[in-house]
Formats: structure tokens, C-alpha cells, sequence
């Protein structure tokens, strides 16, 4: 209802809007073909996943639904088609460079090996990469890692952070590899892994997700800081700075913070579960300095 | 609006963030692992595929149905499922003694598990192959062994086999290249074989290069799959018998 008070309230003001510059990349095609493709997650939660109705909603499809809003008023184009198609990590970003989707609303890292091929918006999430153990473990630091075993997920770089921290501090720990987050965490649930490395918001949704969250917790060192951003073509101007314009402007207005009470703060769909992850300082600081940096 | 990023060299590019690794080593590492844990499956197919098939070929029902009931499980359950079932499921259903000891102390368990899942489901599949070989036999074979004096299981041994396992070598050609493939499924339970190591190179390490890489990993389980087929055409060629269906015609 506020969503559509919002549309007529946009619409009704640029009524008679005229484009005031040529179209290029991404815009072009989307004002040409009269559809506007998203990318969404099946169960990254709270950024992008299907609720219990199979339909993407998110905190990342919060913000995307925004920039929508602001490209449908940009083309003058109120009844701009909505394409919705899911997308996996490993499918991003060839979906993404040959033209299937125009953004991607997931939680996708901004890195510079990404950014050989695609561009990001501002970030709008800052994760920390750490790890989840069983409480009763007394596991509290990287160095109580030595002699166990450490599992990631087949495909991210977090098991690259423990090597690293490996040599430096001389640990001798064994490597295990999940196909995906859920499996992953069942192995440091059914005992197989002593820790699960990843960004901590992943770690958090998968605990409030489990049947006994307080035999979990999350410890250890900040492994590596890495921003999210809304994935979109290299070299496109134009989609750039619809996106970035639309994210400062909910970020300024304060309207930043209630979307993240609402899906980090609150019961989300689809089991009602809390995460209450409080927002951390490096976002609130990216908030503040709406910045597109990628790691 | 095509504008992928090419670059065919990728796999001779270092890894970032480490010290001289490079995703080439990856690929070999992934290769060994592959080739380790398909012929260790093989092996124990070929060997539980002959003896069940033959037990069912068997007059004995108390030989007959456990091999057909082995075959109809296995053979009708998916094999990342039963995968999933030996490395997840049954440490839980063992004494917590036991469990533990699978999921915590036992040596290489994926490759273990790996080894064990993909024989026992191929196991099945051969199983069938050496029963179609025995029954493709004249009955008149069995008939006159038995009329020769030999007992049933020598005829099945100097008479039988031979001969059956000499018809089906080109299904069990193919059986045989399965395995290959079908090794890339054990990556599901975290053995880091090669397309353990096509989804880690194209993951996050080098997510703009998958085209190449997954070119780079279907090349080579291509060639492993025609060296398989190769040698068992010459397998095939070395043991025929003239004078029989593989025989020099």
C-alpha cells in the first residue's frame, strides 16, 4: 500500500518527464524490451530469499525494488515489467554479462576479482567473515583451532583466510568443504566439524534458523570485512547512478536503518524467526559514506 | 550484449592472496583424486558386481534373492543420496561410540565414503551386466558342463564365466567410464576431486573466468573417459576367443 502511494505519488509529479539525455547499456535495453530483469536469491537470508509463498523477498530486494522504482520513473515507464529469475552463486555472473539479468539482489561480495567483469552499486551490507562453533566446544579464538577440523562452503574464499591465519600462527587445522551453507552448518551441528567459517550474517540466519539456536555461537577474529552491493554490467553509467542515487537517498533519509530493523531486528518470514544481529559499526559507517570500495 | 572477459590462461594464473599456488595445481590435485577414488570404486564393483550377479544367475533362492534384493535397492536409489546416507546418516544411526568415530577420528573419510557409496551403487549396475552375460550364454553351455561331470560352480567357473565376461565387456566399458563421471557427484560430500575444484576455482576465486575453467575440466574428464575407452578395446581384443561372439570373425 505505501509502495503504491508512493509510484502514484512519483508518477503524478513527472507526469510529463522527457528524457533529457540519449539512453545507453542497460537502461536502453530495459526501456527497448519494456521489462526490467532482477536476479534474486533462493535462501540467502534476509537479503534474498523465497518466503514461504515461493516469492523473493529480502532486505537486498527491499533496496532493488527501490532502484526499480526510481528506473521506472526515469524511463516514464509506471507499468515497467518486473522479470524475476533466480540465480546462484556460481550463475551470477555469466547470467549477469550476457544480458539475462540487469541487477542482481543477493548478497554478493563487491570484490575486485568480481569487478574484472561486473560493476557494483554503493554497498549496502558489511559483513564480517567468523565462525560458528558449538557452544559447549570452548572454542573462543583461531588458535584453539589447532588439531580440529574447519569447514566452509565448496566456492567462497573464507577457507583461504584460515590458511592464511594458518601459517601465521603456525595451526595445524583440517579442511572440510560443504556443498552449500545449509550443509555446512550440519556438519558443525552433527559433530563432523568443529567450526564453520563465514560471514557472520550467514552464520547468524542459519543459527536463528536451527532447531537449538543456544548450542550455538559465533567467536573468533574478524577474518576479512566485505561489502555487499547490487551487482550490475561494467561500464554502464547510467544503471550506476540510478542505483547509487536511489541507495544515498534511503541511506540519508533514515529509511536505511528501518529496513534493516525490519529484516535484522524483527520476525522475518518465513518461520517468524529473529535474527537480532545489531547493525554493526562498519555499516552504519557505510551508511554514512556511501562508498562502492570492493575488497 | 556479449561482454565476457576472456582469458585462457587463467588456470597458469597464481592464486590470489597466497604464495605461489596456482589453479593449474588445483586441477592436478582435483585429477589425482578423481583418478584415486574412481579406480578404487571400480575395483570393488567389478569384484561385489561379479559375485552378485552371478548369485543371481544362481539356482539357490538363498543366493538368488539377497543379490536381487541388493541389486533392486541399489540399483533404484540415486547416488547422491546414498552418498549422503553413508557419510550423514549413518553415523547417527551407529552407537554415539561408533558415530564419532566416523565423523571425527575415521582416515580420509570422503574419500573412504566416496570409494565405498560409488562401488556399492555401480556394484549394482555391473551386477546386472554379468547376469545379461550369463544368460545370453546357450543354454546348451551349462547343460553340457554339468553332462561332463563338472559340479555347478565348476561349470560356472572353466564353462560360464569366462564366456560371459568376455560378451559384456562393451557395456562394462561403459560402466567404467560412468565411474569417471560419476566421481565428480562425491564432491558433495566435500571430496576435493576435479569438479570439486572447477566449482572452487569458479566460486569466488575466479567467478569471471567459469567458461574457461569449465572448458579446461571437461577437456580432461573427456580424455580420461577415451583413455578408459581405449584400453578396453584393446582389453577387449587381447582376450577374445576365436571362434566366439568377440572372436576374430
Amino acid at each position: 500500500m505505501r509502495k503504491f502511494a508512493i509510484m502514484a505519488a512519483v508518477v503524478a509529479a513527472f507526469a510529463t518527464g522527457a528524457q533529457a539525455e540519449d539512453l545507453t547499456g542497460t537502461l536502453k535495453t530495459i526501456n527497448d524490451t519494456n521489462t526490467i530483469r532482477i536476479g534474486y536469491r533462493e535462501s540467502s537470508i534476509p537479503f534474498s530469499y523465497l518466503d514461504q509463498n515461493q516469492k523473493p523477498v529480502g532486505y537486498a530486494m527491499d533496496l532493488c525494488m527501490a532502484v526499480v522504482d526510481a528506473v521506472k520513473k526515469k524511463l516514464n515507464k509506471p507499468t515497467l515489467a518486473v522479470s524475476l529469475i533466480p540465480v546462484t552463486s556460481q550463475t551470477r555472473i555469466p547470467l549477469m554479462v550476457n544480458g539475462t539479468i540487469d541487477l542482481e539482489c543477493g548478497s554478493t561480495t563487491n570484490s575486485k576479482e568480481r569487478q574484472k567483469q561486473v560493476a557494483f552499486s554503493d554497498s549496502y551490507y558489511v559483513t564480517s567473515v567468523r565462525m560458528v562453533v558449538k557452544a559447549n566446544s570452548g572454542i573462543k579464538s583461531l588458535s584453539d583451532l589447532n588439531g580440529k577440523s574447519v569447514v566452509t562452503t565448496t566456492g567462497t574464499t573464507s577457507d583461504r583466510y584460515i590458511k592464511q591465519n594458518e601459517k601465521g600462527e603456525n595451526l595445524d587445522v583440517k579442511n572440510l568443504y560443504g556443498k552449500d551453507h545449509a550443509e555446512s552448518f550440519l556438519m558443525v551441528e552433527s559433530g563432523r566439524a568443529s567450526a564453520f567459517v563465514m560471514d557472520d550474517i550467514l552464520l547468524a540466519s542459519l543459527i536463528a534458523e536451527s532447531k537449538n539456536p543456544k548450542d550455538f555461537a559465533i567467536v573468533g577474529p574478524a577474518l576479512s570485512v566485505e561489502p555487499y552491493g547490487i551487482m550490475m554490467r561494467k561500464d554502464d553509467p547510467q544503471i550506476k547512478q540510478v542505483a547509487d542515487a536511489t541507495l544515498q537517498g534511503i541511506f540519508k533519509s533514515g529509511e536505511g536503518n528501518k529496513l534493516y530493523n525490519k529484516w535484522f531486528m524483527s520476525p522475518i518470514p518465513p518461520k517468524s524467526v529473529n535474527i537480532n544481529l545489531p547493525m554493526s559499526d562498519k555499516l552504519k559507517d557505510a551508511m554514512a559514506h556511501p562508498n562502492d570500495t570492493g575488497i | 550484449m556479449f561482454k565476457y572477459q576472456w582469458d585462457w590462461g587463467i588456470i597458469l594464473s597464481e592464486v590470489p592472496g597466497t604464495d605461489g599456488e596456482y589453479y593449474y595445481q588445483w586441477l592436478i590435485k582435483g585429477f589425482e583424486l578423481t583418478l584415486s577414488v574412481a579406480l578404487s570404486a571400480w575395483i570393488l564393483a567389478l569384484i561385489l558386481g561379479a559375485i552378485i550377479g552371478t548369485a543371481r544367475t544362481a539356482p539357490s533362492k538363498w543366493l538368488s534373492w539377497p543379490a536381487t534384493i541388493y541389486v533392486e535397492v541399489f540399483r533404484n536409489i540415486p547416488l547422491l543420496a546414498q552418498l549422503f546416507f553413508w557419510f550423514f546418516a549413518l553415523p547417527e544411526l551407529l552407537p554415539t561410540a561408533a558415530g564419532d568415530w566416523m565423523k571425527q577420528r575415521m582416515p580420509y573419510p570422503e574419500f573412504i565414503i566416496g570409494t565405498l557409496g560409488l562401488g556399492l551403487f555401480t556394484a549394482a549396475r555391473v551386477a546386472e551386466q554379468v547376469r545379461t552375460g550369463i544368460l545370453a550364454l546357450p543354454r546348451g553351455q551349462k547343460n553340457a558342463g554339468l553332462a561332463m561331470g563338472f559340479t555347478l560352480t565348476q561349470t560356472y567357473r572353466y564353462v560360464l564365466l569366462p564366456n560371459a565376461f568376455r560378451i559384456i565387456i562393451p557395456p562394462l566399458t561403459s560402466e567404467f567410464m560412468n565411474m569417471f563421471k560419476n566421481s565428480a557427484v562425491t564432491y558433495g560430500i566435500g571430496l576435493t576431486e576435479l569438479y570439486f575444484q572447477l566449482r572452487q576455482i569458479t566460486g569466488d576465486y575466479a567467478p569471471g573466468n567459469i567458461i574457461e575453467v569449465t572448458a579446461y575440466v571437461t577437456l580432461i574428464y573427456l580424455v580420461m573417459a577415451f583413455i578408459v575407452n581405449r584400453g578396453m578395446a584393446w582389453v577387449e581384443r587381447k582376450v577374445a576367443i576365436p571362434g566366439t561372439i568377440g572372436g576374430k570373425r
